[in-house]
């Protein structure tokens, strides 16, 4: 049809798939991607230099527009960083309701994954049903801090408020109801012929590769690599609580797919757990007026719903700004992948595997 | 009177489109402009009794072959070849040959058939024993098996050759 | 002479009259049901619960600029919408209503015709509206729309096969290619064909849905589609004529569906006296409600179903339906020789 000569398409930055302004680059032969440029940063917004310039407490509101998808998340992640770098000692309460706030943030997460990666093959209803058990998480944040996506839920030390009353009584009403629409999503797609058509055996990636590129998160674990950082190196209060990590074996989209939806019901059961054994006390250590810490370096990770997130903050003892403030988005180093997972597949495939990395462009770009 | 006039109507579409179809300068007009003129084919046959032809004729005819071609004419526009300019005296000596040909071979024709009384112009009546469809039916399944068993010997054989020709050796 | 005449020529502007307005206005109860399947109530504003919104599309989409791209062939650009909506309307020609009902005084056939190849009209009729994409992508005058035409009236070619062998074994089984046959020898039969033909009526459905562009087999329109469909040049009044001819087509597929393996105008158990109950309800009630089920099942599987990729389209049909049609139509006739 065409000459043996490769022919450019170019996908995006406005493009009703690629999830944010990422902009594609595709090399096609005939049907079939011989290769893909990845062009980003049309959302960069300098995050990590504006953090160079706002004070520590700051800081938390900013994180919130990195993954603004899990913005609870990105705030964890930074305010234990600045704990571990201050030694500060985070009351047991606030641990237990912070990974209450980072499993609701999970589940949120992989709803907006699943509704946008169905709607993007066809299945447009599997859409509006995710977002419908999406806005149950938005409201239960909602009540607890105030707001919506950007919801600054965290402070250097614990957290700025306590659960208001009714709040644990409507999250156990949330999981209760989640966990009937957790077989509805399987009754729709798991089994569905045209899903696994469309899912199985595309973009394989095996554990080796994964780990070579420096895949985390979902994509690692559907490749068969046993890696989550809530197990490996345990944060917050997850050291208490039992939960199992699904780790696929294929590494192809299906499996990934299969990963997180198994992931929507482990979270379920971390929050049960949690909300069971919720203790007493303060929410929020013994935090200096002015946070300050001590010169130094540290690096934390945590496990977002897209990968492992890590902060590297710097900070020379002196200034009220951290002197280096610098991300390790997990969507990013996730998106790296994309090349050779989309290498020989057809272009009606790249919208399947860009869903199945699940990036967001706010954590790719900063 | 009104068959006559459908009729003769019909024959100038006929031979107008297939004039259109070797002048119009746009390769797809030309094929479209065929497509007209089937259709007008198919409506004749309907005049002559011969329903099953007529759907027949558009079915495959029409919605078949032409579109095959269709498909070949706008797959080829795509890489458009450089224009070599075309020998036109030796095409008119050609066209010239031919013509004397044809020329002869329907003066033949039409001699042949003044000399024989032939039926009425347009329309036929319906024949007996069943509609064009049974009628067409028990004939090829009849006295005409052997060449409609080898014309779709013909075609399978087409499409086998079709298929190897396209299929990639990877 | 009025029966000649008049009648049918009222006939075809009350059938063309109520085609076009439920063309239109599925438009609305597409948009309805895929809301209430999606947990939302669609439109509600224009009118009473959004009745009134075809017309405000309708007028919306008149009045936009037309826009003729400058280099697009012009006679092809207007005849490819002409062409798409043409065959959708006139496969009403041959479709049985009713056997006849009566009108002040005449006895009238609810159908424009019954012509004794009606089945084969149908299709070939249906083979015509493939030329409508091809010639939509061929007059944007630009690669990609072009290639995207010729896979969608690929994927329609193949699936025409399909369908037309499945067509053969309901003949063998009516013995006639009349759409009125048909249903005289389901009545004759005492059952509806679906019950002896469902291998069938599944190749019907899916070469149906395959046949109008419709989910799970719309890739070439749809959105995601990197390299945009064979419409991307339309815009306006032509724009929606094409997806007003793809709802045309639709409603012949499940008016055919209808006809041939339910029985169409007959009543559920037609031959059973006990239930003349039934018999008060006119026979174009029970075909219009049969259509409609078949046009709701067509938006239902729409809102649900994930869309195949394009290779994964054209295996299915040539290498899943075509044999199972050919395997389908060997039986049938082996059984009709032997029964």
């Amino acid at each position: 049809m065409f000459d043996t000569n490769e022919l450019v398409i170019n996908m995006g930055p406005q493009h009703p798939s690629t999830h944010g302004v990422l902009r594609v680059v595709l090399r096609l032969d005939g049907e079939r991607v011989v290769g893909c440029d990845i062009v980003i940063g049309y959302l960069h917004r300098g995050i990590e230099k504006l953090c160079e310039h706002r004070d520590w407490a700051q800081i938390v509101l900013i994180t919130d527009r990195m993954d603004y998808v899990a913005a609870a998340s990105n705030n964890l992640g930074y305010c234990e960083t600045v704990e571990k770098l201050m030694a500060l000692e985070v009351p047991r309460r606030a641990r237990y309701i912070r990974t209450i706030l980072a499993e609701l943030q999970r589940i949120a997460s992989h709803c907006l994954w699943l509704g946008t990666h169905a709607m993007d093959m066809g299945a447009m209803t599997m859409f509006l049903y995710a977002f419908r058990e999406r806005e149950l998480v938005l409201d239960l944040f909602e009540e607890y801090c105030g707001a919506r996506l950007t919801y600054n839920a965290m402070r250097i030390g614990g957290l700025p408020l306590d659960l208001p009353p009714g709040w644990e009584r409507k999250v156990r009403e949330f999981c209760a109801v989640f966990e009937g629409k957790v077989v509805e999503y399987e009754e729709l797609l798991t089994h569905n012929r045209i899903w696994q058509a469309r899912t199985k055996g595309i973009g394989v990636i095996d554990g080796h590769d994964a780990l070579a590129i420096g895949l985390t998160g979902p994509p690692l674990r559907g490749s068969g690599v046993a890696r989550d950082v809530r197990k490996d190196e345990p944060y917050a209060a997850y050291a208490e609580f039992e939960f199992d990590v699904p780790i696929g074996s294929a590494g192809d989209t299906y499996d990934r797919y299969l990963v997180r939806l198994e992931e929507l019901l482990q979270s379920i059961r971390i929050i049960r757990q949690a909300l069971d054994g919720l203790p007493e006390g303060p929410v929020i250590g013994r935090v200096p007026r002015l946070i300050k810490p001590p010169a130094g370096e540290t690096y934390h990770a945590i496990e977002s719903p897209k990968g492992e997130i890590g902060f590297f903050i710097v900070s020379d003892g002196k200034s009220n700004t951290p002197y280096r403030f610098r991300v390790r988005p997990p969507s990013f180093c996730n998106l790296q992948a994309l090349p050779q997972l989309i290498k020989g597949h057809l272009v009606s495939d790249v919208v399947a595997l860009i869903g199945s990395i699940d990036i967001v462009l706010g954590e790719v770009d900063r | 009177m009104l068959e006559s006039l459908v009729f003769y109507s019909l024959a100038a579409f006929i031979l107008g489109f297939g004039v259109l179809v070797v002048t119009a300068r746009n390769t797809v007009h030309c094929v479209l402009f065929l497509v007209a003129n089937f259709l007008c084919v198919a409506v004749v046959y309907v005049m002559l009794a011969a329903e099953f032809l007529a759907v027949i004729q558009i079915l495959v005819y029409a919605g078949g072959i032409v579109v095959l071609y269709l498909f070949v004419v706008m797959l080829v526009s795509l890489r458009r070849a450089p224009d070599t300019p075309p020998d036109t005296r030796r095409q008119s000596q050609l066209g010239f040959i031919l013509s004397a040909v044809m020329l002869a071979e329907m003066s033949a024709i039409l001699m042949y058939s003044a000399a024989r009384p032939s039926s009425a112009v347009a329309s036929a009546p319906a024949p007996a024993g069943g509609g064009n469809t049974e009628m067409i039916g028990m004939l090829l399944y009849s006295d005409y098996l052997v060449p409609f068993e080898l014309a779709s010997m013909l075609l399978l054989v087409a499409m086998v050759g079709a298929i190897l020709l396209a299929r990639k050796d990877v | 002479m009025i029966e000649t005449y008049v009648l049918p020529v009222l006939k075809i502007l009350v059938l063309l009259n109520a085609v076009l307005v439920s063309v239109t206005f599925m438009t609305l109860l597409e948009r309805k049901v895929i809301a209430w399947v999606q947990v939302r109530l669609g439109p509600m504003r224009v009118g009473p619960h959004g009745a009134l919104q075809p017309i405000a599309d309708a007028i919306k989409l008149l009045l936009k600029e037309d826009i003729t791209p400058a280099r697009a062939d012009r006679w092809v650009f207007t005849l490819a919408p002409i062409v798409s909506m043409v065959p959708a309307l006139i496969a009403f020609a041959v479709i049985p209503f009713d056997r006849d009902v009566t009108f002040f005084g005449y006895r009238v056939p609810l159908f424009i015709a019954d012509i004794n190849v009606g089945l084969l009209y149908i299709v070939s009729v249906t083979a015509i509206g493939v030329y409508g994409i091809i010639l939509a992508g061929y007059a944007s005058n630009s690669k990609f729309p072009l290639l995207a035409g010729l896979r969608a009236s690929a994927q329609l070619i193949s699936y025409e096969i399909a369908i037309t062998m499945m067509l053969v074994s309901i003949v063998i089984m009516a013995g006639t290619l009349s759409m009125v046959g048909i249903v005289d020898a389901q009545y004759r039969a005492g059952v509806w064909y679906v019950f002896l033909q469902p291998v069938a009526f599944v190749i019907l459905f899916i070469g149906g849905l395959a046949e109008t562009n419709r989910a799970p087999f719309d890739l070439p329109e749809a959105e995601q589609e990197l390299t945009g469909g064979f419409h991307t040049e339309y815009s306006g009044m032509r724009f929606a004529l094409f997806f007003l001819a793809e709802y045309a087509n639709m409603i012949v597929v499940s008016a055919v569906a209808a006809t041939l393996f339910f029985g169409g105008w007959l009543r559920p158990f037609p031959n059973v006296p006990a239930l003349w109950l039934l018999g008060y309800v006119p026979g174009w009630v029970w075909f219009l409600l049969k259509t409609f089920v078949f046009l709701y099942i067509f938006i239902w599987i729409r809102a649900t179903l994930p869309r195949y990729r394009y290779d994964q389209l054209m295996r299915l049909g040539w290498k899943v339906l075509i044999p199972l049609a050919i395997a389908n139509l060997v039986v049938t006739a082996i059984l009709k020789v032997l029964l």
